[in-house]
């Protein structure tokens, strides 16, 4: 059911906020002050990106990065300063669960109230009435004020109208992260029941574990730029790495033909492990598991660790230079670089791999700085050993 | 499915108005117009034992007090009850839903941010709840005027609907604009506030009518001209519809003008209003993308 024609198209928008010092609400203000003291917030930049139908797309980034924001230009709560956004289709934005909640009405009113804001009609309210209570869980206080609602009981009130909404594109804002963990592991499912659907959603979300799960494609942004745009685990792997404040490599995807592909990569320290600090001046081994997908017999695996600092190399090593012929690769092969201590200064360092044709250069499959550990110091320990200690005495 | 999928584009551009359009898209989030109105009337009578009572309560309450203190105390205005609330009640459809609907885009911040829907939608449900006190609070009045034994007046009853519906159009076109300028300006509140007193005081309500044509019909344009307080002709209107009488007992108490000028009067007034709200709701319309940001 997939067209070409994408559900959301994102063309070059940017949103610059006015944050205002004093900002002048009234006419007195307004005359007072002929040029009121404001700043330029540009919260998004000249982003683009589209969204095919049916897909699910995850949008991951710090707070304040920009998400929210994009998705309220998306939802035309916001009008962006610059670019267009064209979409396709009834849409329903889940910004806040219980939008328009009011205290002194009932739970049952406020799903009607609710449910009329996400777009639905009476009647389809009326329908999908019953599932909404049971999927609240609250059947038995349905019929009394709001106000005497737990948070948890509000929330769940909340979800359960968004997501008996019946869009074509859906925007969810974070609100995949309330609840306990039953309550989120239904939530979970609902969305996938929408991705059976057939529906195009957008989700925003800072569990990168379910961007890597359920979306089909992501992006992150960074500062209101768009700093990756791709398949859900490359960008999922370029947030932690932004996340643990190494320094910004840019992003780049994985090239290659695939003739083999990197199968695993493991960097095992010296307790054998495969997580966890490594101690300057310790072991560490690369291990390189290849697979290849037709057969090739002039593979070359290569390695780089590169400064997280400076992002320059500070260690390289290829298996052609060492005259380590593979011989024809049919199948898998495991690769091993012993570095026998790391001697680098404390800090953190990335990783690129690359399986390359030793004959023309050829790139089977390049994973461009994509693995990472950290170096610390090694702990001093005083050891106890014998030392020899004089002793005088001397009289007074 | 691809033949009904609606394409919706949003760009830097701030939006203009196209009425049929901007219409179809109403009547299509009706349903949150209703449920608001629904929810104001039942916040504001919730934990009431009497509900919508009180609203009826009012009328009554005012025509046996003013029914009562002129019998005992002597009247200048015959039926005064009659007068009095045929103007009075007009009076409060606008000055609750023009004070109501200016706050409502202020009121409702958290939805505005949060929830895209026609921003209309928030005056309009200010003037909704009006209307409907407006409407069971008339219901009160009708059944007095015929159960007292008032009556109605039939060839001046017509004038109802005209008035009725030039005063609404009067009352959306400034709701629209002082909604939308409250987001900006925050003095609105107040000012309106003030406008509204010398408003009230300014046209005919608590007074006869016909002591304002006694002042000023001798002073050349300024009689026809305080028809342009859009108040003034249409309860005008509303109170010739529903008193009848111009001078009752001899009293003279509503405009001694023709029917026939009156309702052309009154159409004057609805034609421009219409024009007004135009104008209105579409800055409202263009300011209300700015909306979420400014609140």
């Amino acid at each position: 059911m997939r067209t070409t024609v994408p559900a959301i198209e994102v063309d070059r928008v940017s949103k610059r906020f006015r944050i205002y010092r004093e900002r002048p609400t009234s006419i007195k203000q307004r005359l007072l002050t002929s040029h009121s003291r404001s700043e330029d917030f540009w919260a998004l930049r000249g982003i683009s990106l589209e969204v095919a139908e049916g897909s699910t797309f995850g949008l991951i980034g710090h707070n304040g990065s920009g998400k929210t924001t994009l998705l309220k230009c998306i939802a035309g709560i916001l009008r962006p300063t610059a670019g267009r956004i064209r979409q396709r289709g009834r849409l329903a934005a889940l910004l806040e669960l219980g939008a328009g909640f009011h205290p002194e009405l009932t739970g049952r009113e406020n799903v009607y109230l609710n449910a009329s804001f996400l777009g639905l009609s009476r009647k389809e309210t009326d329908r999908a009435y019953d599932e909404i209570v049971a999927f609240a869980e609250i059947e038995d206080f349905i019929d009394n004020q709001v106000k005497f609602y737990s948070s948890g009981m509000l929330v769940r009130l909340g979800f359960a109208v968004a997501v008996h909404v019946d869009p074509d594109v859906l925007l969810i804002d974070e609100v995949l992260a309330v609840g306990d963990e039953a309550f989120q592991a239904k939530c979970l499912d609902r969305v996938r029941a929408f991705q059976r659907e057939g529906r195009t959603i957008v989700l925003v979300t800072h569990a990168l574990d379910t961007v890597r799960e359920i979306c089909d494609r992501a992006a992150m942004l960074h500062h209101g730029e768009l700093h990756a745009l791709g398949a859900p685990d490359d960008v999922v792997r370029e947030m932690r790495y932004v996340l643990l404040g190494v320094t910004d490599p840019g992003f780049v995807p994985e090239e290659g033909t695939r003739e083999v592909e990197i199968a695993e990569v493991h960097l095992i320290r010296a307790n054998g492990k495969s997580e966890g600090p490594v101690l300057r001046g310790d072991p560490l081994t690369i291990q390189v598991d290849v697979r290849s997908n037709a057969p090739v017999a002039d593979l070359d695996v290569d390695f780089a660790v590169l400064d997280g600092a400076t992002n320059h190399p500070v260690l390289e090593a290829r298996t052609s230079r060492v005259g380590l012929d593979l011989g024809r690769v049919d199948g898998k092969r495991r690769v091993r670089f012993r570095i026998p201590g790391f001697p680098y200064q404390p800090g953190k360092y990335w990783v690129t791999i690359g399986l390359s044709s030793r004959e023309t250069g050829h790139l089977y499959h390049v994973q461009t700085q994509r693995y990472l550990f950290e170096v610390v110091e090694a702990p001093r320990v005083q050891e106890r050993v014998e030392v020899p200690v004089r002793v005088e005495v001397e009289e007074l | 499915m691809a033949a009904t999928v609606q394409t919706f584009e949003r760009t830097s551009e701030p939006a203009h108005l196209r009425v049929g359009e901007r219409l179809r898209v109403l009547v299509a989030h009706r349903e949150i117009l209703l449920n608001l109105v629904r929810k104001e009337l039942k916040v504001k009578y919730a934990a009431s034992v009497l509900g919508a009572i009180w609203s009826l309560l009012n009328p009554v309450v005012f025509l046996l007090v003013f029914t009562f203190v002129t019998r005992v105390l002597g009247n200048a205005i015959p039926d005064y009850p009659v007068y009095l609330l045929s103007g009075l009640l007009a009076w409060n459809l606008f000055s609750t839903s023009v004070s109501g609907g200016s706050r409502s885009v202020l009121d409702n911040a958290n939805l505005v941010k949060k929830v895209a829907f026609p921003r209309e939608i928030l005056p309009l449900s200010a003037i909704g709840v009006a209307l409907v006190d407006y409407i069971l609070q008339m219901g009160v009045l009708l059944l007095f005027i015929l159960v007292s034994g008032f009556g109605l007046h039939v060839p001046e009853l017509a004038l109802l609907p005209l008035a009725f519906l030039a005063l609404l159009a009067f009352t959306a076109a400034a709701t629209f604009w002082l909604a939308a300028l409250n987001v900006r300006y925050r003095d609105v509140g107040h000012l309106l506030g003030i406008a509204l007193l010398v408003w009230f005081w300014v046209t005919p309500i608590v007074y006869a009518g016909a002591l304002v044509q006694d002042q000023l019909v001798d002073r050349g344009a300024l009689w026809p001209l305080s028809f342009v307080n859009p108040l003034a002709s249409t309860l005008g209107g509303i109170q010739r519809a529903l008193y009848g009488i111009v001078s009752p007992e001899g009293t003279p108490v509503l405009y001694d003008v023709s029917l026939g000028w009156l309702a052309a009067v009154i159409g004057a007034v609805l034609l421009v209003s219409l024009a007004a709200l135009r104008l209105t709701w579409g800055y409202f319309f263009t300011r209300s993308g700015d909306f979420a940001e400014e609140l």
